[in-house]
């Protein structure tokens, strides 16, 4: 044992010599990290794409990225004597004859689906709590780049096999390509070596998927991670959290062995899931060939709302001087939707500040609740990518539920106007009515559930004032007054030349801020408390057994779940 | 491990945060040893998964297939031994989150964050040591270097990018043209059969393709041809057709059009024999092939192509010459 010790010393001694690291353990081994549940989604995210990386480099020693037509004898006996590319014969070699290949390939491809679900979650839950604002913009964009290139590698990954799925999708994606106005021809010919599919492809995609973007991937995840340790995490806020300070657990030894074990947990339960639940199964969809295509099949999860934005386009096409094409009904959902929303979401940190006015820097998380404009705009987004997620499974729909097609299509080009605005409202409002709430509990306490009648005959419920740790979570919101707006002109009649986007600028603040439910006052909640203080004590009797038979009075049911009050109010 | 989490850091209660709420296992050294139990148990059968791994790669060959309740057939090499793997892996996981939570000190800590930005003096000596090596460059003042450096610098990428033109020939007309010409015999598709007009039955659907494709793909070692002169044959009553793209392009009712989709490239055969309507199963653009392939619903914006056919000297359908229009996607110079 002590040998262990004292090698472990004489390492860190040695290290030291060198690279002069032991001020940097020093200071580190307890450097603090804020515990909460949604702080693994991101977690979740960087296992997986190690866990992809493991699991990719394992496939590459057995796939052969090759479009060079084979007849297939392999111990799948279904497609036995029938011609394919070598890309998919290998692929099939993977799942039937190399042992534990299959558990690989389903691996890789859950880890896939699990990298892109956690990275798309852990953004809600950065953007919801306002974690980009300043300093975290710069990482927010990082994240936004991460989101897209996982998306990307996604694609080019399920492209690899050369069934008949990932055939049919790059034949879509060449048809895309190929609607870019004034370069698409070209940039599709150079990218196929010729007219789809050509021989060359999937050579080519392959280095694209195992260098190219896991290389960009990496570095953009090194340097991801490298802000969070430098500008250290955020917190939620809670009683002795402040902008100044980070509690939390040391990384040595906490931290370090529940992240870390947290890793195995993702592994193994990406192991276990890949041992138990079939994931493309690509054997049934069979090869390529350019003359079929599977009915009702799927693309993964991620690309499903570029589908359906793809589906519930109207069929424009604009003929420009009876020389060009410009296929609008291909480009505005398969570019300019997507490039529109991925730029809204990366700038989004500098939009919400030059609207609100706020530079300062945050380390405290916002509640939802305490940025209605924001969590509704958030909601009102993710409405929007429902639609066209739900779009994208319109022939699913179809058939589950025996609707024609046109109808799902006419009702959500309609819904897609409709429900996310409607989503938006909706968040507003609730997040504003829980504000009230919070501002209640503040001045009037907790219901405790216990009724008191008065000697006149009249009942209310007993309150008592919230714990501490709520009232410090309540009081962490920050009431903010919207930008002025700049006068049209000054003193002298002279017109303010800045005025203009001054003004659009205070009113897109004011409806920022608009329905905001202040906080009391600190002269109200010195009142507040001393008249809880007075009612927890006051001498009017407590009428138990009555209240529990349901008293029905100002128009609600009141009920007294009993002394101890705990299980109140949930009726 | 001694006891870590001394006064330094143990001030909980001073700076406001919550008390520090004590666990079974910090109180009772009954409940403490068995948790030290369950992790030492976890971490054991983790192991004893692992080799059970190795096991049973050994014993089960790549293509046997067991039978998994609730989950049907299935490879039980993958079934066996990515269960123990995932059992093996996720104890380990399992086991360091027991410990921690139960055995290693939660005692929050708190650190202060130091600013992010550097001190006003730190800012402008950055600055200024910027501007006073860009002077010593000469980069500013020297108006002649500075530009054709820019330039230079513009132009840098421009071969590079050239570099990449033989990654793939032009299009040149290629996408305006299939293989198909006068004469040429339409086959069955996958069968390469000759097709008689008697063989195919009104309401009926007959996918084919060009009789010389096959050989010519397999001289090519690709698909490219195939890709674009794949065709569904239809009948139907000659009163029923409403129009054609060009005047008697059907031979008895039998029409020909391309089964390439004009939105984005899916083959299509799904058909409607009461309605003659041919659904795309990509995005569902349909088109009526009673009425000149025109698009009836969805995101396609052409008209199917259509192949004029007619027969042979022996009986048997051949084209009548290339589509007219192009086939598949749209593209920026169809114009
Ligand atoms: C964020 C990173 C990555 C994602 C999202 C991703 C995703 C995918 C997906 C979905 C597939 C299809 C799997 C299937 O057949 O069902 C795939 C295939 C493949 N991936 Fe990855 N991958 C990633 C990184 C890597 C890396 C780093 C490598 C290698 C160094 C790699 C090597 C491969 C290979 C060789 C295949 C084809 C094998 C086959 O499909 O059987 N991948 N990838
Ligand atoms: S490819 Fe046929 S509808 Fe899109």
């Amino acid at each position: 044992m002590s040998a262990i010790v004292d090698g472990i010393d004489s390492t860190i001694g040695y290290a030291d010599d060198r690279l002069s690291s032991a001020g940097f353990l020093k200071r580190n081994l307890k450097k603090v990290f804020p515990d909460h549940w949604s702080f693994m989604l991101g977690e979740i995210a960087l296992y997986s794409f190690i866990i992809l990386l493991i699991s990719g480099v394992y496939l590459t020693l057995f796939f052969k990225p090759s479009m060079t037509e084979v007849v297939y004898n392999g111990s799948y006996t279904i497609l036995k004597g029938v011609k394919m590319s070598e890309a998919f014969a290998s692929t099939l070699n993977i799942s039937f004859d190399v042992r534990g290949g299959l558990l690989m390939r389903q691996i890789h491809h859950w880890a896939a689906l699990f990298f892109i679900a956690s990275i798309s979650v852990h953004m809600c839950r950065v953007f919801f709590t306002g974690a980009f604002r300043k300093p975290r913009e710069l990482n927010w964009v990082v994240g936004t780049l991460l989101l897209i290139t996982g998306i990307l590698e996604g694609f080019a990954g399920y492209s690899l096999p050369d069934d008949l799925l990932s055939g049919t999708g790059l034949r879509i994606a060449e048809g895309i390509v190929q609607a870019t106005p004034i370069l698409g021809t070209y940039v599709s010919f150079l990218l196929f070596g010729g007219p789809f599919p050509g021989n060359d492809f999937i050579a080519r995609l392959y280095t694209v998927h195992v260098l190219l973007v896991p290389g960009l991937i990496l570095a953009l995840i090194t340097a991801h991670l490298m802000m969070v340790w430098y500008q250290k995490h955020t917190q939620f806020p809670g009683p002795g959290r402040t902008e100044k300070n980070v509690v939390g657990y040391p990384l040595m030894p906490v931290y370090m062995a529940k992240a870390g074990g947290f890793f195995f947990v993702v592994f193994g339960i990406t192991t276990l899931l890949s041992a138990l639940v079939t994931i493309n199964p690509v054997w049934m969809y069979g090869p390529y060939v350019p003359d079929q295509v599977t009915a009702g099949s799927q693309p993964d999860f991620y690309i499903g709302w570029l589908d359906g934005a793809v589906r519930l386009m109207p069929n424009w096409e604009i003929n420009l001087w009876h020389h060009y094409t410009l296929s609008l009904n291909i480009m505005i959902p398969a570019m300019i939707i997507p490039g529109l929303l991925f730029t809204g979401i990366a700038l989004f940190p500098w939009l919400e500040s030059w609207v609100t006015g706020d530079k300062r820097v945050h380390h405290i998380l916002d509640r939802p609740r305490n940025a209605p404009t924001r969590t509704a705009l958030g909601v009102g987004t993710i409405a929007f990518y429902g639609m066209l997620w739900l779009s994208g499974g319109n022939d699913i729909i179809a058939t589950t539920f025996t609707i024609p097609f046109n109808t799902i299509t006419w009702v959500l080009r309609f819904a897609i106007f409709i429900v996310p605005p409607l989503a938006f409202i909706v968040t507003r409002r609730f997040c504003v009515s829980l504000q009230r709430r919070d501002h209640d509990k503040l001045l009037h306490g907790r219901e405790t559930g216990r009724i008191l009648r008065h000697p006149s005959g009249e009942f209310t419920e007993i309150h008592a004032s919230i714990s501490d740790a709520e009232r410090a979570v309540i009081m962490s919101k920050q009431d903010i007054i919207p930008i002025a707006s700049p006068l049209a002109s000054d003193a002298h009649g002279v017109r303010n030349p800045a005025g203009v986007i001054g003004r659009v600028r205070a009113g897109l603040s004011r409806f920022y801020y608009g329905p905001n439910i202040a906080l009391p006052t600190a002269a109200e909640l010195e009142a507040a408390a001393t008249h809880l203080e007075h009612e927890a004590h006051s001498a009017v009797p407590v009428i138990e057994r009555e209240a529990r038979l349901e008293v029905t009075g100002g128009g609600g049911v009141l009920r007294d779940p009993g002394p101890d009050g705990q299980s109140g109010h949930n009726h | 491990m001694t006891e870590h989490h001394s006064t330094d850091v143990d001030h909980g209660h001073a700076d406001g945060l919550p008390e520090h709420k004590l666990r079974r296992t910090d109180v009772f050294p009954r409940a403490e040893k068995r948790a030290v139990r369950q992790v030492a148990a976890m971490f054991g059968l983790s192991a004893i998964a692992g080799i059970g791994t190795i096991a049973a790669f050994f014993a089960f060959p790549a293509d046997r297939l067991i039978t998994v309740p609730a989950l049907g057939q299935m490879s039980a090499q993958n079934v066996v031994v990515g269960g123990l793997m995932g059992v093996s892996i996720l104890l380990i996981g399992l086991g360091a989150i027991h410990w921690a939570r139960k055995l290693m000190p939660d005692h929050e800590l708190v650190q202060e964050r130091h600013d992010l930005d550097s001190t006003y003096a730190d800012r402008k000596a950055a600055i200024d040591e910027f501007w006073s090596g860009a002077e010593a460059s000469g980069f500013i003042n020297r108006k002649i270097i500075r530009r054709s450096l820019l330039g230079a610098m513009a132009l840098f990428p421009l071969p590079i990018i050239v570099l990449f033109k033989d990654l793939g020939p032009m299009p040149g007309t290629s996408l305006r043209h299939t293989i198909w010409k006068a004469g040429e015999q339409i086959v069955t598709d996958p069968q390469e059969r000759p097709i008689r007009p008697e063989d195919i039955p009104v309401g009926g659907l007959v996918n084919a393709m060009p009789v010389s494709l096959r050989k010519l793909q397999d001289k090519q070692g690709n698909s490219n041809e195939g890709v674009k002169s794949v065709i569904v044959l239809v009948r139907m009553r000659p009163d029923e057709i409403v129009a054609q793209q060009g005047k008697n392009w059907d031979y008895q009712g039998i029409v020909a059009y391309s089964k390439v989709c004009t939105h984005l490239g899916c083959p299509i055969s799904l058909y409607e024999h009461r309605t003659h309507h041919l659904l795309c199963p990509c995005h569902q653009s349909t088109f009526d092939l009673a009425d000149a392939g025109k698009v009836v619903f969805g995101p396609a914006a052409r008209r199917m192509p259509q192949l004029p056919i007619t027969v042979d000297a022996d009986g048997y359908l051949v084209a009548a010459a290339d589509f007219a229009e192009p086939v598949g996607p749209s593209f920026w110079e169809l114009g």
